[in-house]
């Protein structure tokens, strides 16, 4: 039987390399995808803890972090298309002025 | 054996990660994002949890893969993408490997509370779509709920934000 640990070790290393795409990336997309790594590194904690405590409840929270990130994702493309619409871009360092 | 899997899944999500993080091409990006998916829910079978497997496939690799794929491709994105600001990436892979350092001890203060293996088995059921059913239905109604509305006002907004010619903010 593995240890819990590994799976928090892999779930850590999965949410920095998640927060690493978020920082250093550009395409609004990729930053997205970026928050989705991150949100299942914190999944796999849930589901490691859930399975070591022998409760269930960790899969129920797995189950609204989903959608969640189902609503963040259609939300947050319909701003990329808005954004592509009105700019022309989807480069997050050329969209900073608050008003234009 | 176990072992092997776990560092077979293990290491095809993380390589996949950082191969996403690298790559260019937002099509390539999304697919090895598929990858990671996928050698998560063989994780999420290794520790009994069938429903959220099958959800992790259905749900992220099927349908939240396919809209970001979806959008890519009517966005035409493939050129190459530029930052104005230079000191970025050095500054971000500093900021990560700041962020490395509390999630690091905090598993290794768990890791050094002695219940570091898990429960052997777990009761007959554990993790099959009856007791997740019971569970939101009952102890979590609630939540579910307010992640019913959450969807639905998602379902809303992604809607009114998209549809032409009402917000469109002249450029």
């Amino acid at each position: 039987m593995i240890p819990v640990s590994y799976y928090l070790v892999l779930s850590a290393v999965l949410f920095l390399v998640g927060a690493t795409g978020v920082l250093v990336r550009r395409n609004a997309i990729i930053v997205l995808m970026g928050i989705e790594l991150m949100l299942n590194g914190a999944n796999l904690s849930f589901v490691a803890f859930a399975r070591q405590f022998g409760m269930a409840d960790g899969h129920i929270y797995v189950f609204l972090v989903i959608t969640v990130a189902a609503a963040e994702v259609a939300i947050g493309l319909a701003l990329v298309i808005l954004l592509f619409r009105n700019r022309g871009t989807v480069n997050i360092d050329e969209v900073r002025s608050l008003r234009w | 054996m176990e072992l092997y899997f776990f560092l077979f899944f293990a290491i095809v999500a993380v390589a996949s990660s950082v191969a996403m993080i690298l790559q260019r091409n937002p099509i390539y990006c999304v697919l090895l994002l598929i990858m990671v998916m996928i050698s998560i829910a063989g994780l999420y079978l290794m520790l009994d949890a069938e429903f959220v497997a099958i959800i992790q496939i259905v749900v992220y690799a099927g349908a939240i893969m396919v809209l970001f794929l979806f959008v890519i491709m009517l966005l035409n994105l493939s050129r190459e993408e530029g930052g104005t600001f230079r000191i970025q990436k050095p500054l971000a892979v500093v900021l990560a490997a700041l962020l490395f350092l509390p999630l690091a001890a905090m598993v290794m203060s768990y890791a050094g509370g002695g219940t570091t293996t898990p429960v052997d088995g777990g009761e007959a059921g554990f993790g099959e779509v009856e007791q997740i059913g019971t569970l939101l239905f009952t102890k979590y109604l609630l939540p579910v709920e307010i992640a019913a509305v959450l969807l639905l006002i998602a379902i809303v907004g992604a809607v009114v934000l998209t549809r032409k010619g009402t917000v469109a903010v002249d450029g």
